[in-house]
């Protein structure tokens, strides 16, 4: 072999990745195929013209056999195409591609934000007794238990009705992205602060902390170089599932907010029956999630050395 | 790739550390008042599921226009909505919603995950690996997407928005069982039984399915909080029930408009809500805590 | 290490620890005085809860959250340390003391390398810039004897053995050049061979000028190294002067019971617990015990014959190619006969846990055979081992994790007590328990709420219900304090005379194989090298591993001659 453990390690995760991807394809497939109706009519959403039932089963190739179509759709979804949006007559990839920057805005400024405030609030906290985790801990089970679209009208009514420091909708500038991030992060940051918390208290029990304490270092410093790292196992861990989340909150933030984005157009497209917009926006955030999540598992034996020699 | 819902460390046999037990003794008289805390609420909130009429005499659906926009008083607890419907007697009956889509999709959640997570931590490791797959696949699709899924095939609705959740749920339930079972499967009790004369189902019924199947109501009961919320936030979409249900993610999308107007309505649902899904989340956390010290 | 200064480097009087729980405060040390010398060993020994740790870390300050420490003098280096700052105390951790624990896999940071590891102290008391921190590491974990240091120093804990990952965790506790070191259990968990050589390391630091506060359950380890000894009970001292005399004229009657209940070979055939210590004519101390109750015959027949077991399995390695086969038994063929007691010795990794797995019929040998009461016992099903299995037995190293968390004591005995009527099996139960020196209130308790010994005696009743004929005790001590171990020993010894079951009675423990068994097999890296009469294995041992085991095996504590056993 040429490959260490640990390059075999990340094959083999790869090949996982694609298996769920290629699972996921097949999923939307047997989905579209099972269920009651004629393909077409499924496609075509809520629109009806003459001539354009026989134009989908032609693209689609609907008159093929099925593993004839699977082995298509599978092909066109691995080249990128998405097909066409009978609704909207356009490509399905350029609707797509018009409006995915605003979300992918939304979803990384929050998942920034969140990482942050839960790194801050669980490293200062964990351990230590007293006020401070209580008022902490009790701030983020109300964070990690309340809607985000909850969150999003209460910063609305206090920051943009009240104070009217924030634009109320739109997506113009930075100021526009402020409280929609912060509702969309917060659910998270409570999350991820609590399992962090969690972990650190857990680590800051193993006796090796005793050995570095018994070096001389303050708590700061062990909290930084030993206690965080550990800590950011289970974080690692939830971390595929963490985006997840933000990927699906973004679609709700986004109608708080009437914000543009993906969320909006899918919104749209489901009132509108328009499948195969849908259908695209599904498996493009399937796909994320899973590339995310093979990199979260990568980051996670470069983090933890024992799983090499495994 | 798990998550939040964890399997139970205090059912795979082995001792947890003493130091570890000391240090969580303390919280002891804290833990049985967030449990008994959390569950009076739970049970206030199944009572007014069951017989809101008891507690309100107003009725959720009718509006009286000369009352719209009202804030909180003696007459109406949290005010009218912008029809004057009263906003207490339709946040009480919004109980009622919400627990069913949320227990009902739950249990979905449940029993496919317990039947797979079985399968998946007993059986072969192809049937192990082909199982995990399928939860990869599944939990691939966040829950919110997977939902607008299901609901331009089938539509919006009740039944199909509990369903959507309940499969978005299956693995993250399937898993938490699957790791239960393989460290049940593992623990001594387990191995070693078969000394004690006992045959291969004697060794499944009497040992392994009793000790991965107790953890399951307390990891569930975590679960439940998750599933309300997801519930929620479908329905406040739009997907779920229509307006003009009394149910809390519909009455907050129905608030947007009289924001800058009127706060109440914006409010109270979303507050029934964040209280409900702290209680079953604190609960279940207590319960997993104490499973986990095994104090008798 | 540096220039020793003049005086005692710890000198407490007087010394209270108490912490503050919820249920009140408890005071967990009570009026100890200790002093420490550069150049001396001090030994604290005692039992788990007996406060010996605490002590120890309260000359760092880390007695924990919540501890109050109180003392008419506490002076570290002369200074009045009671009245330290928390950045005074920081600044004396790992410079003024190191401190080594047990168990480097858990003490070691088990994701940063052994190189990081050893330097951070150094780093911290601005020993060496970075610059120098390779050649720190180096030089400091070739001074405790790792051979290789500079590719250990990129190496993770994990990678390592258990000695030299201990070497290197005191390694990371010399390298802030401390005058003393504070060594706590740090050889437990260690093979004896092994524990010969950490404690070698620490004598030569000693002899190097260093001063030694050495934390230990096991008096014997101690007597090899420490120039003074405390033996703490209860968080009180109990006896304490230099190491010979202690040893030699135990005063408190706490030591003496200590001293009495290690297993050895002078101890044969007599209960361990039931020791007396009586002043010699010359001064010295001897041990009387009790005599166990006559033994039944031995029979010729065997019980379990074993022939030929080999086990391999597949197991994945660091660097290229992955997995390798690895040999965890090889041709191993042993013979239990009626009413004997068979000893297994071997250190960790000799196949002694695979041997008692396919004797038990849980595994299947990859070749060879076993054979119980004359019929076929491995590679057949299930089905036909079942009418079979009351006669063979099995007592466990941790009885807790093999008791299904759900059930009371009763359940736990009645499993093995299958198809009885429940009021007969009811008073089977109660008779069980009173069998092994247990009340019937215990029938309806969790084993959680027992103690160790206590669950010890709950698996050998739920072994003894099936009334068998051998009974497989895999380390059933080995996680007991001394004076606990050797009441369970006596049980089980006791119990074996009366009833006449033969006994497998695997251990790392050559006293305690050498006071229990008739024949002992010898067991390394999963072959047998050595079998016989226990009495000709252990006094003219054949191969060079058995010899090594016995050279490294812990003396006994009372000289061989004064130490004759009377009635």
């Amino acid at each position: 072999m040429i490959f260490g453990p640990l390059g075999r390690r990340i094959l083999s995760r790869l090949g996982t990745s694609l298996v769920v991807a290629w699972g996921s394809v097949t999923a939307a497939f047997l989905a579209l195929h099972a269920l009651p109706g004629r393909i077409e009519d499924i496609l075509a959403g809520d629109l009806d013209y003459p001539g354009l039932r026989e134009a989908i089963a032609a693209e689609w190739g609907l008159g093929r056999s099925l593993p004839e179509q699977y082995l298509d759709f599978v092909a066109r979804i691995a080249s990128g195409d998405f097909g066409v949006s009978y609704v909207l007559r356009q490509p399905v990839a350029q609707i797509v591609g018009s409006q995915i920057l605003p979300t992918v805005q939304l979803a990384t400024t929050a998942g920034a934000l969140a990482l942050a405030l839960a790194v801050l609030a669980a490293t200062l906290t964990a351990g230590r007794g007293g006020a401070a985790r209580s008022v902490a801990s009790t701030i983020e089970l109300t964070c990690a238990s309340a809607p985000v679209f909850w969150i999003g009208i209460l910063l609305l009514m206090a920051f943009s009705f009240s104070l009217r420091w924030f634009p109320v909708s739109g997506a113009g500038g930075w100021k526009a992205l402020v409280l929609p991030s912060a509702a969309l992060a917060l659910p998270t940051a409570g999350l991820l602060a609590q399992v962090l918390r969690e972990a650190m208290e857990k680590t800051l029990e193993q006796p090796f902390i005793v050995t570095v304490r018994a070096r001389g270092l303050g708590e700061g410093l062990i909290r930084l170089r030993h206690v965080l790292r550990h800590a950011a196992l289970p974080a690692v861990t939830l971390g595929g599932w963490l985006i997840g989340g933000l990927l699906g909150g973004a679609v709700i933030t986004e109608k708080v907010f009437g914000r543009p984005g993906l969320g909006t157009v899918t919104l749209n497209a489901v009132l509108t029956h328009d499948v195969p917009v849908v259908l695209a926006v599904v498996l493009l955030a399937a796909f994320i999630h899973v590339a995310a999540s093979t990199l979260l598992d990568i980051v996670y034996v470069v983090i933890d050395p024992r799983l090499k020699a495994q | 790739m798990t998550d939040t819902l964890r399997p139970l460390a205090g059912f795979g046999g082995s001792e947890g550390p003493a130091v570890r037990l000391r240090a969580f003794s303390n919280l002891l008289p804290r833990a049985r008042l967030t449990i008994l805390a959390a569950t009076a609420f739970i049970v206030a909130l199944v009572i007014m599921a069951a017989a809101p009429h008891l507690f309100t005499h107003y009725d959720p659906l009718a509006g009286d226009m000369l009352a719209a926009l009202k804030a909180p008083s003696a007459d109406h607890l949290f005010g009218t909505d912008r029809l004057g419907r009263d906003v207490f007697a339709r946040t009480l009956h919004g109980a009622r919603y919400s627990l069913s889509i949320g227990l009902g999709s739950a249990a979905i959640s449940v029993v496919f995950g317990v039947l797979l997570g079985l399968l998946a931590g007993l059986r072969s490791r192809l049937l192990d690996e082909a199982i995990c797959r399928l939860f990869d696949v599944i939990s691939s699709f966040p829950g919110v997407l997977l939902a607008l899924l299901v609901v331009t095939f089938l539509g919006a609705g009740m039944e199909n928005i509990a369903i959507a959740v309940g499969i978005a749920g299956v693995p993250k339930f399937g898993r938490v069982v699957r790791a239960q079972t393989r460290l049940v499967r593992d623990a001594d009790y387990v191995t070693h039984a078969a000394i004690y004369g006992q045959s291969r189902f004697g060794i499944f019924a009497r040992h392994l399915l009793p000790n991965v199947l107790t953890a399951v109501p307390v990891v569930a009961t975590v679960y439940v909080g998750t599933t309300i919320l997801a519930v929620s936030g479908l329905s406040f979409l739009g997907l779920g029930p229509q307006p003009p249900t009394p149910e809390w993610g519909v009455m907050l999308a129905e608030s947007r408009d009289v924001l800058r107007v009127a706060w109440w309505p914006g409010v109270f649902p979303g507050a029934a809500i964040t209280l409900t899904v702290i209680s079953f989340t604190a609960l279940g956390n207590a319960l997993q805590r104490r499973f986990e010290r095994r104090v008798p | 290490m540096t220039q020793a200064p003049p005086g005692p480097l710890v000198e407490i009087e007087g010394l209270s620890i108490r912490f503050d729980g919820l249920d009140g405060p408890k005071t967990v040390v009570r009026n100890l005085d200790l002093v420490i010398r550069p150049g001396e060993c001090v030994a604290l020994v005692g039992e788990s809860g007996s406060g010996k740790s605490v002590t120890a870390r309260s000359l760092l300050n880390l007695a924990g959250d919540g501890a109050r420490v109180d003392a008419r003098r506490f002076l570290i280096e002369g200074e009045d340390a009671l009245a330290f700052s928390g950045a005074r105390w920081r600044a004396l951790r790992g410079a003024f003391a190191g401190l080594v624990m047990q168990d480097a896999l858990t003490s070691l940071d088990p994701l940063r390398t052994i190189g990081q590891e050893v330097s951070e102290v150094a780093l911290r008391h601005g020993l060496v810039r970075s610059s120098g921190r390779d050649a720190l590491v180096s030089a400091t974990l070739a001074s405790v004897g790792v051979p290789e240091p500079e590719v250990r120093a990129r190496q993770y804990a994990h990678q390592l053995s258990g000695g030299l990952r201990q070497r290197a965790l005191i390694a990371a506790a010399i390298a802030g050049r401390p005058r003393l070191i504070i060594a706590d259990e740090p050889t437990t968990a260690l093979d004896a061979t092994v524990q010969v050589q950490v404690i070698g390391v620490l004598k030569e630091l000693v002899r190097q000028g260093a001063g030694l506060l050495l934390v230990s359950h096991d008096l014997s380890v101690v007597a090899g190294i420490a120039d003074r000894v405390l033996v703490m009970r209860d968080g009180e001292v109990a006896d304490a002067g230099p190491t010979a005399d202690v040893l030699a004229r135990p005063r408190h009657p706490y030591t003496r019971e200590l001293i009495a209940a290690v297993p050895s070979a002078d101890s044969r055939g007599r209960l361990l617990s039931s020791g007396r210590i009586v002043p010699d004519d010359s001064g010295a101390i001897r041990i009387t015990r009790d005599p166990l109750p006559a033994r039944r015959a031995i029979g010729d027949g065997a019980l379990l014959e074993a022939t030929g077991l080999t086990k391999r399995y597949r197991r994945n390695v660091a660097g290229p190619g992955g997995r390798e086969a690895f040999t965890a038994l090889e041709d191993v063929s042993l013979v239990v006969r009626a009413g004997e007691v068979v000893g297994l010795v071997g250190e960790s990794g000799s196949g002694k846990s695979t041997c008692a797995k396919i004797l038990l019929g849980l595994l299947e040998p990859d070749a060879g055979a076993v054979m119980l009461l004359g019929q076929p016992w491995s590679n057949v099903p299930e089905r036909r081992r079942r009418s079979l299995r009351s006669r063979l037995q099995y007592i466990p190293q941790d009885p807790l994790s093999s008791f299904d968390p759900r059930y009371r004591v009763a359940e736990v005995i009645g499993e093995n007590l299958s198809g009885i009527e429940p009021h007969v099996r009811r008073r089977r139960i109660l008779g069980l328990l009173e069998r092994v020196g247990l009340d019937g209130a215990f029938a309806d308790r969790s084993p959680r709420l027992l103690s160790g010994g206590q669950r010890q005696r709950v698996a050998i009743a739920r072994a003894l219900a099936a009334d068998p004929v051998l009974i497989v005790c895999d380390e059933p001590v080995s996680a007991l304090d001394v004076c606990i171990q050797a009441q369970v020993v006596d049980l089980i010894a006791e119990l074996q005379s009366r009833l006449g079951t033969a006994l497998l009675f695997i251990s790392h423990d050559l006293g305690l194989v050498h006071h229990l068994a008739d024949r002992v097999i010898v067991l390394k890296d999963g072959r047998v090298v050595e079998e016989g009469a226990a009495e000709r294995v252990f006094q003219s041992p054949a191969h060079d591993y058995t010899r090594a085991l016995i050279a490294a095996a812990p003396r006994s504590l009372v000289g061989g001659a004064a130490a004759r056993a009377v009635a």
